[in-house]
């Protein structure tokens, strides 16, 4: 790297420093951004965070790499890693995370027309819209491209029937990615990838209920749902790809989803006591705690080695192995802090247990889905095997 | 892997070249079957020499190239993909850390001209009983009117053998008698009242039981800095021992990933097998986490940060965790084929329980890093 580079590089994040001083709301700092950013009514509540939400959309930084022309700054990659950088140091985050910036956004700047990029892309950099995946459903899980959402030409419209199921946040969404099927005589190869407007007349949207009382997954009903012709992406019987894609943008999302967390042995301390050297008095949990730590620590290291090596730029290989490794060490640490509170981590509600203890609990419950969403612990490594490893599958492939 | 500067893949890829060119693993069988006790070939330790390789972290006007941990980490694991049996541990890192961190002019100029050009070995003498423990060590060294009185037994001190230069660690005991910390004495091998008997270990690397018998040394045999200078010393010597040991695990996990791919059961090649797949994922995974651990505690180490210590003690953890499981997996995934003394898995399995317990095995890093992060 020549001394320009660097010098232009120190600049701009001198520049980003001073602008996030002056900008971002000091009462955000440090929060877990994923309840504001899952959950619109856990957003509207707090006036800081739209605050925030508007001032970074205006400066461009909602969709940093993106082309002005599409409401984001475009910024480098190098730029882009710079700014994250600025904004963990002062326990910043990019408010306009959600599937449409995360996810759909990437996979419509590499397969959707100029028509579609400019109608659907700067609502999405602006945060106006909230998008909605519709992939899952009730016989196709793991097996995703066994699924049967039917599409079919109407003329001048597609007309569409099926089920959709642990569509996150469906009951909130705007729009919604959905993958469709449009030829049945074959599998990935007659699967299409649809925008459809959830105010379209025919959806039905029904939260589910999870064991930690969340409802933000839902079932989509699509009863003669009709979908203009132009919203579809990308050739027809062709959204496969385009579905790969998109899920490997979700893996990435994932993966970075587990920001550092502080380390447990102060609450273990308080909950459980010391001995008489001043370490945590149960031995057993101690050392579970303790290679706990390493292990968060080693999967850190890992997620920064894997961002530096991919330079900021494009998806890397490691990614499946990223989801794997950070669900499971968030699952870890959300047992063991409920090993650490003990009887009071059996609460649901009310009086007799702390507000930290009854999120405990809940985050407890809710961490089962890590190795569940987004392709679950089996698939990644069925992932890992053939493209990472290169192992032949059955049929010697 | 880490972003390298042009003269570190330099350096990396030179270690590569000569490891399959000079030093493939039967190198290693061939020692094995010489068993001289010396625990190496000294042609090879004059090849690496001749390469800078024992001078990586010696400072340039004592004829090094002062190339940092993480330098000296690339030609390592490089070394440890083909178990290629060297001093350059203890002599290059352990010893040379030593003496840089803690000797006078006068010893360096002594010692590390020497070291970095392969014309002596040294080994650093820590360990006396069944766990590695820096702090209950019972050799003594007692001030003495003319000097220092070393008494004590050692064992095991890898490469003691062949060594010409010993650095051990004892207690040091004022002449009124009073403890006065740990002290590392520089010890010529030739010394009168100093024994060396050899063990015959699972892994060749010239270990020997070394008796300190009232061995005199001069009052200036001792380096600098106590307790504090054993733990950088040591520090140094773990990370670079665990990046010796990923890259023997890295091979390790690449040989049985090539026989997942050739061996046939029940009409099928066995790594189309979901259960093996997984399996290798889960090792891969393991790999990924060490890697990065071990490449961030070079750094620390490179970059004097303060908590280099706990990373340390991550890196040589996970790698011995990781070390072992796969060896483990490598023979399992083998068959029969692997608990042959014929095939290459024994070795490395060998390897991998001896590298772990080398300055403190995964439950003593373990505990260091808890205590070091307030557990």
């Amino acid at each position: 790297m020549n001394d320009v580079v660097i010098s232009q590089d120190q600049a701009f994040a001198a520049e980003v420093a001073h602008w996030l001083a002056e900008n971002f709301p000091p009462s955000l700092a440090h929060k877990n951004p994923y309840p504001y950013i899952n959950d619109a009514e856990v957003a509207a509540a707090d006036p800081d965070y739209g605050v925030w939400l508007e001032r970074i959309i205006a400066k461009g930084w909602g969709a940093p790499t993106w082309a002005v022309e599409y409401g984001g700054a475009g910024l480098t990659p190098a730029q882009d890693k710079i700014l994250a950088r600025e904004m963990a140091k002062i326990g910043a985050f990019n408010p306009n995370r959600s599937y449409g910036q995360m996810m759909l956004g990437p996979t419509l700047l590499e397969y959707a027309n100029d028509e579609q990029k400019a109608r659907f892309l700067p609502p999405i950099a602006r945060g106006q819209v909230r998008w909605c995946q519709g992939f899952s459903e009730p016989g196709a899980g793991s097996d995703l491209a066994s699924l049967q959402t039917r599409c079919v030409d109407d003329g001048d419209a597609w007309l569409v029937n099926g089920q959709k199921i642990w569509t996150s946040n469906a009951h909130q969404a705007d729009w919604c990615f959905c993958l469709v099927r449009t030829d049945t005589s074959r599998k990935q190869g007659g699967i299409s990838f649809l925008l459809i407007d959830m105010r379209s007349p025919g959806i039905e949207v029904r939260p589910i209920v999870l064991i930690s009382g969340t409802r933000h997954f839902c079932e989509v009903f699509l009863t003669d749902v009709r979908v203009p012709k132009e919203n579809l992406i990308g050739e027809i019987n062709r959204g496969w790809e385009i579905a790969k894609r998109l899920l490997q943008y979700e893996r990435d999302s994932l993966a970075g989803n587990r920001a550092e967390l502080p380390g447990l042995a102060e609450v273990a301390k308080t909950y459980l006591g010391v001995d008489e050297r001043g370490r945590i008095a149960d031995p057993v949990l101690r050392q579970r705690l303790i290679g706990h730590a390493m292990r968060a620590e080693a999967y850190g290291q890992t997620f920064r080695r894997v961002q530096d090596e991919s330079r900021g730029g494009g998806l890397s290989t490691a990614v499946s192995v990223l989801k794997n490794l950070g669900a499971s060490v968030s699952q870890e640490r959300a047992e063991l802090v409920l090993d650490i509170v003990g009887n009071h981590g059996l609460g649901w509600a009310g009086d007799g247990f702390s507000e930290d203890e009854i999120e405990a609990t809940r985050a407890w419950l809710h961490s089962r889905a890590y190795s569940i969403y987004g392709g679950s612990q089996e698939i990644q490594n069925n992932i890992i095997a053939k493209r990472v490893l290169g192992l032949p599958d059955m049929a010697g492939r | 892997m880490a972003r390298l500067s042009e003269e570190q893949t330099m350096l990396r890829d030179a270690a590569a070249d000569w490891v399959r060119e000079c030093a493939l693993v039967t190198e290693f069988r061939r020692l094995r079957e010489i068993d001289d006790g010396t625990g190496y070939s000294t042609e090879l330790y004059a090849a690496m020499a001749q390469m800078g390789w024992t001078g990586i972290l010696v400072p340039e006007r004592h004829g090094g190239s002062e190339f940092g941990c993480l330098g000296m980490g690339l030609v390592l694991e490089q070394l440890g993909r083909q178990l290629v049996a060297s001093p350059l541990l203890d002599s290059a890192v352990a010893v040379v850390s030593a003496l840089v961190l803690g000797g006078s002019e006068s010893q360096q100029q002594r010692w590390l001209p020497r070291i970095a050009s392969g014309e002596a070995a040294a080994t650093l003498a820590v360990d006396e009983g069944t766990r590695h423990a820096p702090h209950a060590i019972a050799t003594t060294a007692a001030r003495t009117a003319q000097g220092w009185r070393l008494d004590g037994t050692k064992r095991p001190v890898s490469h003691a053998m062949a060594a010409d230069l010993l650095v051990v660690a004892a207690r040091m005991v004022a002449q009124d008698g009073t403890s006065a910390g740990t002290g590392l004495f520089l010890v010529d091998a030739a010394a009168d009242g100093l024994h060396r008997t050899r063990l015959h270990e699972i892994e060749p690397r010239g270990a020997a039981i070394v008796e300190f018998d009232g061995v005199t040394l001069a009052p200036d045999d001792v380096l600098e800095g106590g307790d504090e200078l054993l733990e950088r010393v040591l520090d140094r010597a773990r990370a670079c021992a665990a990046m010796e040991m990923l890259g023997a695990a890295q091979q390790a996990f690449e040989t049985t990933l090539e026989y997942l791919k050739v061996r046939t059961q029940f009409g099928q090649i066995i790594g189309a097998f979901q259960a093996l797949q997984h399996r290798a994922a889960a090792l891969y995974g393991e790999l990924e986490l060490t890697r990065s651990a071990v490449e961030a505690a070079l750094q620390a180490l490179d970059a004097d940060a303060g908590d280099a210590p706990a990373k340390v003690s991550l890196a040589k953890a996970l790698a011995g965790e990781t070390f072992r499981n796969v060896v483990a997996e490598m023979i399992q995934l083998h068959g029969g084929i692997g608990m042959t003394e014929e095939h290459d898995a024994g070795l490395y399995f060998k390897r991998a329980r001896t590298a772990d317990a080398n300055y403190g095995d995964a439950a003593f890093h373990r505990e260091r890093y808890g205590a070091l992060h307030g557990y």
